[in-house]
């Protein structure tokens, strides 16, 4: 069968999710991308982020590699400009052509510009795409003052942009209210008032007849009503207007307002012609959001495929919630009240600026709408109710009345909730794919997440999901044991509360005290690893050797043949050639096999047991010390070179990188933990993929958390920024103290986040708002470690008795005559089955 | 091999953790456990699934009611008593009596 020949117009979020949707599916296509813009797609929902810290680049959605990985050809930076239905082409504006057995558009749509006389002058500007953000930045750097034309969830959107880039911002708008469309008046004026506290100037009912200029400003806004406003910018973000000249051109039916009409599988008046997301029209809406876009998308690649369940696209509820200017907004259906025999409910505090209504039918029965301004939290319950038309309590009115007797409001029995029900729109996980996950084996919050994606795209719906899980739990009996190991009923958290409150020094009064037996493989490294975090003795003590992994107990890697790799530190990756030179002798007197670790340090390997303690004289002689390769600790404080050499650099990431790494060293933790240091954005010390991550500003530091590499890759979160290094320092300190005091034994940091009720937002504000008063503490817990730092392997060296353990036969001073290595690329590596038989035949 | 053998002084032993010792060309694991009614096991130093010669050198502690080391390479648990791999039943590894007389360790 010859491959089916699919081009897609457009690369925006939802062009691009089509793509990825086809390479998942088995469908044998030919795909062919062409985007507009020169970049590939990118998530346009979260823009204004960028001027938050954010970059562009965190914004991308995919990249030329993974495209080209999957054989998808994507072409970019040139539109088409033609599509020749009768050859089944289409042209670009370079006058590149390309065939096609199925045309898919996804052209997206446009900022409308109204127009006005000077709306095309250079101080006018739209908000759409990262070209646009930068012009916008540009601009603003000479400005004093900004005005958003449009007072929609895009305007409000975009006023946020502007007022982070430090410029007086207003907001003018044509109708009466902001969010007319998603707001009844009573929840627009609460908006109004909320975002006007916020230092934002609304202007309403305004309708700009002509733009000039001015003496002391560089623009002037002229109203209908003779009124003025001046300012150095506009931005025009009052609406979009589908892309549907390439489909008019093309003779396909278009709409009378615009957008290209479609039917329920988005198939064009042309029946091999698809077109999805915002050009496209159906039912005579264009569906501005991202989630129908991408189920648009789905319906097409279903039709492309030969699944004999066709699927439909049936129009998309448009309820939304969201946080305009930090004010929380939502609206579910009917907002305004419109259906039939309608009855409304309202609750308004205008202390607090809370504003709520429900829309009921007639008979009180079903849940039509609702707006909420101020406050979202009942908005998932409504939502459930408003989906699956779930009947109401009695008292509608309740589900919106603050708690006056001590009785908090009716929540929604989740039970309740159909499977069909969907809990994560963002990734259209519905609450049988979450009893599925369970099924399945999950048995945590955190591992439904990861099996299902819930609660990963905006996380709007991380409250209704938790629910959701606990009661799924619940209902199948399972209260999941978190107890450690059989010797010990209690958590890792548990266990570190005790011996720090208990005073307790050893895991004999500690298994004496709250555990039974033994102890184990697992419990006693566990024990021993809080007992380094809290008391920070030397590991190899006689009341704790027996208690370490083997790794820990000799201070060293064991490899799969019962040697040793031997990792010297190097903070932040800054050597001395002398240093090398010692490392190099070490290497090359024992024999051993050298590397260069991803983490900039040196790792030599084959080192046999009694050999470690002369291999670290000598490297301690040399000046270096023990890089805890071996531990559950902090391992490497990555840097780039900085800005003592680089061009771009604009902070001196080596020396921080050295000095936190210096900081943090031997701290041991729940597990490992990677830190890395990027003396500009350009990023070139990988830092947002460590669990404590840090990239230059001009203004000082931004902190990423919990990002880790490895099997499950995840990328760091943006936790603050344009810290000093005073503050910087601070936050490392509580985040870490906080991540050992709580997280479960091998957990790391990215887990552990995604655990914590309330993830990224929980835990800023427990680190920097200091929510739970323990910031000091946990400060002093860490100058404690800090204080007590030694460098295990000299103190080891020093010891005579430690020593002893480090005999290969504790009666002979034979070798193990296991362990053989052979000769690869000029360096020893372990035999394996075969060349030691050989080897032994030839011995015998 | 023979009974009454010394292997080693009871200092070279360390508390509730092993040492590897050569016995007449045959490499043991003596672990030593003074809160447990024997004090003192042996088994073979060779770890039957890692390959390695490392069993000396892992955790030791209880496991479901057995007194069990832990490999240090892939973590199965070896019945210090019977030198059975509880996670894989074709793995088992030689056992030895060892015993402590006037703070030697002998063959027993």
């Amino acid at each position: 069968m010859s491959k089916l020949k699919v081009v897609v117009v457009g690369n925006g979020m939802v062009g691009h999710h089509f793509v990825d949707q086809m390479i998942q599916s088995e469908i044998n296509a030919e795909i062919t991308v062409i985007g507009g813009e020169t970049r590939p797609a990118y998530d346009r929902v979260h823009l204004s982020e960028v001027f938050a810290g954010k970059q562009p680049k965190d914004l991308y959605l995919t990249s030329r590699e993974f495209y080209s990985d999957n054989g998808v050809e994507a072409h970019f930076g040139d539109p088409v400009a033609d599509i020749n239905r009768s050859e089944k082409r289409v042209i670009t504006e370079n006058g590149q052509s390309f065939e096609y057995d199925k045309l898919v558009l996804a052209t997206g749509s446009y900022p409308f510009v109204p127009p006005i006389e000077g709306s095309d002058r250079d101080e006018c500007l739209t908000y759409r795409t990262i070209d646009d953000l930068a012009e916008i930045k540009a601009n603003a750097e000479d400005s004093k003052i900004g005005v958003v034309v449009g007072g929609g969830l895009l305007g409000l959107e975009c006023a946020n942009a502007v007022q982070n880039l430090g410029l007086e911002t207003h907001v003018v708008e044509f109708a009466p209210g902001l969010m007319g469309v998603q707001l009844d008046e009573g929840g627009s004026k609460m908006l109004r008032r909320k975002i006007e506290a916020l230092g934002v100037k609304v202007h309403t009912q305004k309708a700009t007849t002509l733009i000039n200029e001015n003496g002391s400003t560089k623009l002037r806004m002229n109203f209908a009503d003779d009124t003025h406003l001046d300012t150095d910018m506009i931005v025009f973000s009052a609406g979009i207007r589908p892309y549907d000249q390439l489909a008019k051109k093309a003779d396909l039916e278009v709409g009378a307002r615009g957008g290209i009409v479609v039917d329920y599988h988005c198939r064009t008046s042309d029946s091999d012609i698809y077109a999805i997301g915002e050009c496209a029209l159906f039912g005579n809406m264009i569906y501005g959001l991202v989630a129908p876009g991408y189920r648009m998308a789905e319906v097409a690649v279903n039709q492309l495929s030969d699944a004999e369940e066709k699927t439909s696209f049936k129009g998309a509820d448009m309820s939304t919630k969201l946080k305009l200017l930090g004010v929380d907004v939502g609206s579910i259906g009917d907002a305004h009240g419109k259906s039939a025999n309608s009855i409304g409910y309202t609750f308004s505090d205008e202390r607090e600026e809370i504003y709520k209504r429900i829309i009921v039918s007639g008979d009180g029965k079903t849940l039509l709408g609702a707006v909420l301004v101020g406050d979202c939290s009942d908005y998932d319950t409504l939502l459930q109710y408003f989906l699956n038309g779930i009947e109401l309590p009695e008292k509608p009115e309740n589900m919106i009345l603050p708690a006056t007797d001590g009785s908090s409001a009716p929540t929604l029995g989740v039970s309740a909730l159909p499977m069909a029900a969907t809990i994560c729109s963002c990734h259209n996980v519905s609450k049988g794919d979450i009893v599925a996950s369970i099924d399945g084996g999950c048995c945590s919050l955190g591992d439904v997440k990861c099996e299902t994606k819930a609660a990963s795209g905006c996380g709007g719906c991380a409250a209704l999901l938790k629910n959701v899980v606990d009661d799924e739990m619940e209902a199948r009996g399972l209260t999941v044991d978190k107890s450690i190991c059989e010797h010990f009923p209690h958590t890792r958290e548990e266990l570190y509360h005790m011996i720090r409150v208990g005073e307790i020094k050893s895991f004999t009064d500690l298994i004496h005290k709250h555990g039974k037996g033994l102890g184990c493989e697992i419990c006693k490294p566990a024990v021993a690893n809080i007992l380094a975090s809290t008391w920070n003795d030397h590991v190899l003590e006689d009341n704790h050797v027996g208690l370490q992994d083997t790794n820990d107990t000799f201070l060293a890697n064991m490899q799969k043949d019962g040697t040793y790799s031997v990792v010297p530190r190097v903070p932040g990756g800054e050597i001395k050639p002398k240093q090398l030179i010692a490392i190099g002798q070490v290497g090359e007197q024992y024999g051993l096999y050298t590397k260069i670790t991803g983490g900039q340090r040196v790792d030599l390997f084959g080192a046999r047991l009694n050999q470690l303690p002369d291999i670290w004289k000598q490297l301690i002689d040399a000046g270096l010390e023990t890089g805890h390769a071996y531990a559950k600790s902090l391992r490497t404080v990555k840097s780039c070179v900085g800005s003592t050499w680089c061009r771009y650099g604009v902070q001196d990431s080596v020396g921080t990188a050295i000095d936190i790494e210096n900081r943090y060293k031997g701290l041991r933790s729940p597990h490992k933990i990677k830190m890395a240091v990027s003396g500009c954005t350009r990023e070139c010390a990988e830092a947002q993929c460590k669990d404590v991550g840090i990239i230059a500003t001009e203004n000082g530091w931004n902190m990423y958390v919990c990002g880790n590499g490895g099997m499950k890759p995840r990328h760091a979160d943006l936790f603050a920024t344009d810290l000093t290094t005073e503050t910087l320092i601070k936050y490392i300190d509580r985040f870490l103290m906080f991540y050992i005091k709580t997280a479960d034994r091998l957990q790391r940091t990215s887990v552990w986040m995604g655990n914590l009720e309330g993830g990224l937002d929980y835990l800023k504000e427990v680190i920097i708002a200091d929510s739970l008063g323990i910031a000091e503490e946990l400060e002093q817990q860490m100058a404690h470690i800090i204080s007590t730092y030694q460098c295990e392997w000299k103190t080891a060296i020093e010891d005579t008795e430690k020593l002893k353990r480090f005999r290969q036969f504790v009666n002979s001073k034979e070798e193990d005559a296991n362990v053989i290595f052979v000769q690869e690329r000029g360096q020893i590596r372990p035999a394996n089955e075969d060349e030691k038989n050989e080897r032994n035949a030839q011995t015998a | 091999m023979s009974i009454n053998q010394i292997i080693c002084d009871k200092n070279d032993l360390i508390e509730n953790s092993g040492v590897a010792a050569m016995v007449d060309g045959e490499q043991i694991a003596i672990f030593y456990l003074p809160t447990t009614e024997k004090k003192i096991f042996a088994i073979s130093n060779w770890d039957p699934i890692g390959k390695a010669n490392i069993l000396s050198r892992g955790i030791v502690g209880d496991y479901e009611g057995k007194i069990v080391v832990s490999s240090p390479l892939y973590k199965q648990h070896f019945d210090l008593e019977s030198g059975l791999c509880l996670e894989d039943e074709k793995a088992p590894v030689r056992t030895y009596s060892v015993s402590l007389k006037n703070d030697k360790v002998v063959m027993a």
